[in-house]
């Protein structure tokens, strides 16, 4: 049985496991990167799409183009890789050795030890039981990502002619992707009365192809007993399917592109909480769990919709992680809440008068929006925002000198008073 | 053409058990699927349940069938190697009247000669099943009860059966026969024939179809449809035993099953439909799934439901298993109306359809059998790191884990291939790979990979369960075109 | 005639105004920085889009190597450029950022790939 013994274990070589690791090893820490697939770059690889990297890079890249700098970044900086790896166990209890398990056709069994360990899972798709569309279970339903899987990596088609299930950005992307490679994509569905994706997505996947999308729309019933042969589509009338306006359009192929839940199973073996609203782990202002020395970024801890967050975030974790490892703790810290019009706010503490980045996400839809920042239920802070909508991930940087005094945070969005 | 002493037409959870019973003999048994592996059709949907043999009076055969079987399955997990937990059954009542039927029911379990049942109050209840509501009045528990993977059950009896001479014909869909002096001959829909002396309808939905081809008995199978839910192993819900409300006249209820593999499954509901293939869930019943289980185990969530399906069970009038000598047709064994509690009688059908072959003149001999008919497979996720090492040593395909979420090696995808389950639905109920969480998002191309690497297959020809379920539709271009 | 467009430039998708003015000038607002302009300018007159894909790769690690276009195409050349990709095949080792088409059409624009392929 292989022993080994890192400062870091990063687990996850997506976009936010790659930023960490690039941080840590940069400054000499000892820094291990697992993934359980067959190379570095996580769910980046099969988006070949572009749209990637303004913010991180300063230039647009494709998925693999993002991913790759990241992945020679932090093999630069003398970070190690275990690929087609898995972890099975964890055992985080120790404060000063976490203890990992794990497996690979090349190593067999590892024993793994860590001073720090960094979650950076990412997450997987709502699959057709989540999401509990009724009917028969014939071939030909797909998540998006695993169509876009089969396509991009493998040069497989999973049909001739599909309807896409929720306005999700992998949807929206495969709706594009279907049709470039030959299968018409005769309607996106969304439950919802606004698209979840994000706008530029709806215009150059959809209505560049003059796709319909179905808003406020659900599909009640998949046909088709071997393979898919149609789906019929009803419209939400005070939120209950109107089966008198149901009407159905034949495909063989449905992609399912109906969100993500952050991947926590290994987090909740480990001990670690979970946040019931985004299904990530609850983090400090250093992005550390409620267990010392294990951090979370990116996808694991919530959904991002730009993979260059998930990147920023994972690598101020890793910064964190320099922290931790040079002895220094976070101190006394606050707690932070989501207030009226939010789902939630992450982090979910703060150190008082530290400048502090927060992401948070809107339950509405409005133009021209305020976000209010309070202290104890006391106004410190206030920025308009143009456009506010679910899909679209909010930011805010509140200054430490405004939280010098400590107290409970919260944010509330105020829908412009009109 | 090839000539068998029986046919046993449909290899669900009763032809199987009859193939494996006459394994044991000098026979040329033939068992014949329509579908592309075998347990695929009312089998594949069964709740796994080895009931406790009180629900049904013993003046019925499938009580008397249900008694015996429940006691067998020990005996066969030894030689066959499948999940059977014998974790026992409590039946939770929740108000006095519903006491009185619990107590009707341990009495006609008693009169049944069923072991160390036991009549619970709420504190004993609670104490054998915490999760219980706090609500429960009374109920009784009967340790005899277990749970059991029905499709790996299907599989090992007839894989023994295999290794015992019989052959196992898949896609073979009977469409007609005609009696040729000793001989009955079959013909496939795809035309394929077959000549057996005798034959054993255990066509399940279709019995009645197969009785009309062989020009025997005329009768009608019903199908009542069952949706159930499967959740997440990380539910806080998760009981340890199967808990039964009191029975309506129609069905046993809506049930909470731990199965065998530490997943929770709740249903099924029971509803007559005329489609035998009608087998869509509905989310109406979703609801109403969880709204009574919830009356139960207060800590079952929608948000734990990963997926659903829906079965049939084969209904005939009487409401007893029609199990016997034909009538009408020669050397001709009927085997139908196997609904609940069918697996937990299975074993005693199998003996129960070789006795009625000897009464209707087939000569048996013995032969020498093996104690362990199949050797044990362990899969890495019951195994110890350092015997998951040694595994490896042999074979590194026991660390490469394909499947995250059931933690499935690359090991036991390829057993289950060469075991002859070929369909992604076939390697998914042997391994129980893309039965997790993600439902397949992250295994399913791998694991086409690994069959079209193992039997050749290119990637249109993999399906999901045979016919024309095919995944893949086509390929990008590569190259000049 | 006034347009409503969205920026699809970046992510954050800006809400613009564009308008073709009488003299022939494009009046632009609503954009936060000059590539929302540019945009514009070019859906009036020229939409271009980037265009992703993958292009077959003899390879052991990558049946099909991913390709983007070094600069938006016309939308109009969009389906014959798709054609064109499908009938290439391309061999190991290539770096990412290797040309595997080159000016297409007589565009200016390259088609690059976005990942490496060692053997």
């Amino acid at each position: 049985m292989k022993e080994l013994n890192y400062d870091v274990v990063v687990i996850g070589a997506g976009a936010a496991g790659l930023a960490t690791a690039e941080v840590t090893a940069s400054a000499g820490r000892s820094t291990l990167v697992i993934d359980r697939d067959d190379f570095a770059g996580g769910v980046l690889m099969q988006c070949i799409h572009n749209g990637f990297g303004l913010h991180h890079f300063k230039e647009e890249l494709t998925g693999p183009e993002y991913a790759e700098r990241l992945e020679s970044a932090a093999r630069n900086a003398g970070a190690e890789f275990l690929l087609q790896t898995t972890v099975m166990d964890f055992n985080l209890a120790d404060n000063e050795n976490k203890e990992l398990l794990a497996l690979s056709p090349e190593y067999g069994v590892m024993r793994i030890t860590a001073k720090a360990v960094m979650l950076a899972m990412g997450c997987r798709e709502r699959n057709r039981g989540n999401i509990g569309i009724p009917g028969r279970r014939p071939a030909g339903i797909f998540t998006a990502g695993l169509a876009q899987r089969l396509i991009n990596m493998s040069g497989l088609l999973p049909g001739k002619s599909a309807v896409i299930i929720g306005s999700g950005d992998i949807g929206l992307i495969m709706a594009r992707r279907l049709t470039w490679s030959g299968i018409p994509v005769k309607a996106v569905v969304e439950i919802r009365p606004f698209p979840s994706g994000l706008t530029r997505n709806i215009v150059q996947c959809l209505n560049d192809f003059n796709i319909p999308l179905y808003l406020g729309h659900t599909v009640s019933k998949i046909n088709g007993a071997d393979r898919v042969e149609s789906v019929e589509i009803s419209p939400l009338v005070d939120g209950v399917p109107d089966s008198s306006r149901s009407f159905t359009i034949e495909c063989d192929t449905v992609l399912l592109s109906a969100g993500l839940i952050p991947e926590n199973e290994l987090s909740k073996r480990g001990g670690v909480t979970i946040n019931m609203t985004t299904g990530g782990p609850l983090v400090d202002a250093w992005r550390m769990t409620n267990i010392p020395g294990v951090f979370a970024g990116g996808n694991v801890l919530h959904v991002h919709d730009l993979a260059d967050y998930a990147s920023d975030e994972a690598a101020l974790a890793g910064r964190h992680i320099l922290d931790y490892l040079n002895g220094k703790r976070p101190g006394r810290e606050f707690p932070v809440a989501a207030g009226g019009n939010l789902r939630y706010v992450t982090p979910n503490e703060y150190i008082p008068g530290e400048k502090t980045q927060f992401f948070m996400r809107s339950l509405i839809v409005e133009d021209d929006a305020e976000l209010i920042v309070s202290l104890d239920g006391q106004e410190i802070m206030r920025k308009k925002l143009r456009f506010v909508k679910p899909p679209e991930m909010l930011s805010v940087e509140v200054p430490g000198e405004l939280t010098a005094r400590g107290g409970q945070l919260s944010f509330a969005l105020n829908g412009g008073g009109r | 053409m090839k000539e068998f002493d029986v046919a046993i037409i449909g290899a669900g959870v009763s032809g199987a058990s009859v193939a494996w019973q006459l394994s044991k003999y000098r026979l040329k048994t033939a068992l014949l699927e329509k579908c592309a592996d075998v347990g695929f059709g009312v089998s594949k949907a069964n709740s796994g349940i080895v009931h406790g043999g009180f629900h049904h009076s013993k003046s019925t055969l499938k009580a008397r069938l249900e008694l015996q079987g429940n006691l067998m399955f020990e005996q066969l997990q030894y030689q066959l190697d499948f999940p059977f937990k014998r974790n026992g059954i409590l039946v939770v009542a929740f108000s006095e009247e519903e006491m009185e039927t619990v107590r009707v029911l341990f009495r006609q379990g008693k009169a049944n000669g069923v072991r160390n049942l036991e009549l619970c109050g709420r504190d004993r209840l609670l104490q054998l099943e915490p999760k219980l509501s706090p609500d429960v009045v009374g109920g009784f528990y009967v340790p005899n009860g277990g749970t059991i993977e029905p499709y790996r059950y299907v599989f090992a009896l007839v894989e023994g059966a295999k290794k015992g001479g019989v052959e196992l014909f898949t896609n073979f869909k009977v469409a007609e026969s005609e009696r040729e002096g000793e001989y009955w001959q079959i013909k496939s829909a795809d035309g394929e024939t077959i000549r057996a002396r005798y034959v054993v309808n255990a066509a399940g939905l279709y019995a009645d179809e197969v009785s009309k081809i062989f020009g025997a008995e005329e009768f009608t199978i019903t199908p009542r449809k069952g949706e159930e839910y499967l959740l997440d192993r990380h539910t806080q819900a998760s009981v340890s035993k199967v808990i039964f409300p009191v029975p309506s006249k129609v069905s046993k209820g809506i049930l909470v099953i731990p199965t065998v593999e530490g997943t929770i499954m709740i249903g099924p509901t029971a509803e007559m439909v005329q489609d035998k293939e009608d087998v869509g869930t509905s989310s109406d019943n979703l609801h109403r799934i969880l709204t009574q289980v919830k009356h139960m185990i207060s800590g079952i969530s929608v948000n734990d439901v990963i997926t659903s399906f829906a079965g049939m069970r084969p209904t005939m009038p009487g409401d007893d298993f029609y199990i016997d000598i034909s009538g009408k047709a020669p050397h001709f064994i009927q085997v139908a109306g196997i609904q609940s509690p069918g697996l937990t009688a299975s074993p005693a059908i199998g003996e129960y359809v070789k006795d009625l072959l000897k009464k209707d003149g087939l000569v048996l001999v013995e032969k020498d059998c093996p104690k362990t008919v199949l050797p044990e497979f362990k899969e890495i996720r019951h195994m110890t790191p350092e015997e998951i090492d040694a595994k490896f040593a042999d074979d590194p395909a026991y660390a490469h884990v394909v499947c995250r979420c059931e933690k499935i090696s690359e090991a036991e995808i390829v057993e289950a291939i060469r075991r002859g389950h070929t369909t992604l639905d076939g390697i998914k109920f042997y391994t129980r790979s893309g039965m997790g969480r993600c439902q397949g998002g992250f295994c399913t191309e791998k694991i086409i990979k690994i069959i079209c690497r193992e039997t050749g297959m290119s990637p249109e020809e993999v399906t999901k369960r045979g016919g024309e379920s095919k995944i893949i539709v086509g390929e990008l271009h590569r190259g000049e075109k | 005639m006034k347009r409503e467009l969205i920026c699809i430039s970046c992510p954050i998708g800006c809400h613009i105004q564009a308008e073709m003015t009488a003299a022939g000038e494009v009046e632009v607002s609503g954009n936060r920085c000059p590539r929302g302009k540019a945009y514009a300018l070019n859906e009036l007159t020229d939409p271009k889009r980037m265009v992703t894909s993958v292009v077959a790769c003899a390879s052991k690690e990558l049946p099909f190597v991913p390709v983007r276009s070094s600069a938006p195409v016309s939308m109009a050349l969009i389906g014959e450029l798709l054609d064109t990709l499908r009938a290439l095949e391309v061999a190991p080792p290539l770096a990412s950022g290797s040309v595997v088409l080159s000016d297409f059409k007589g565009s200016g624009v390259n088609i690059i790939t976005t990942r490496s392929v060692k053997e």
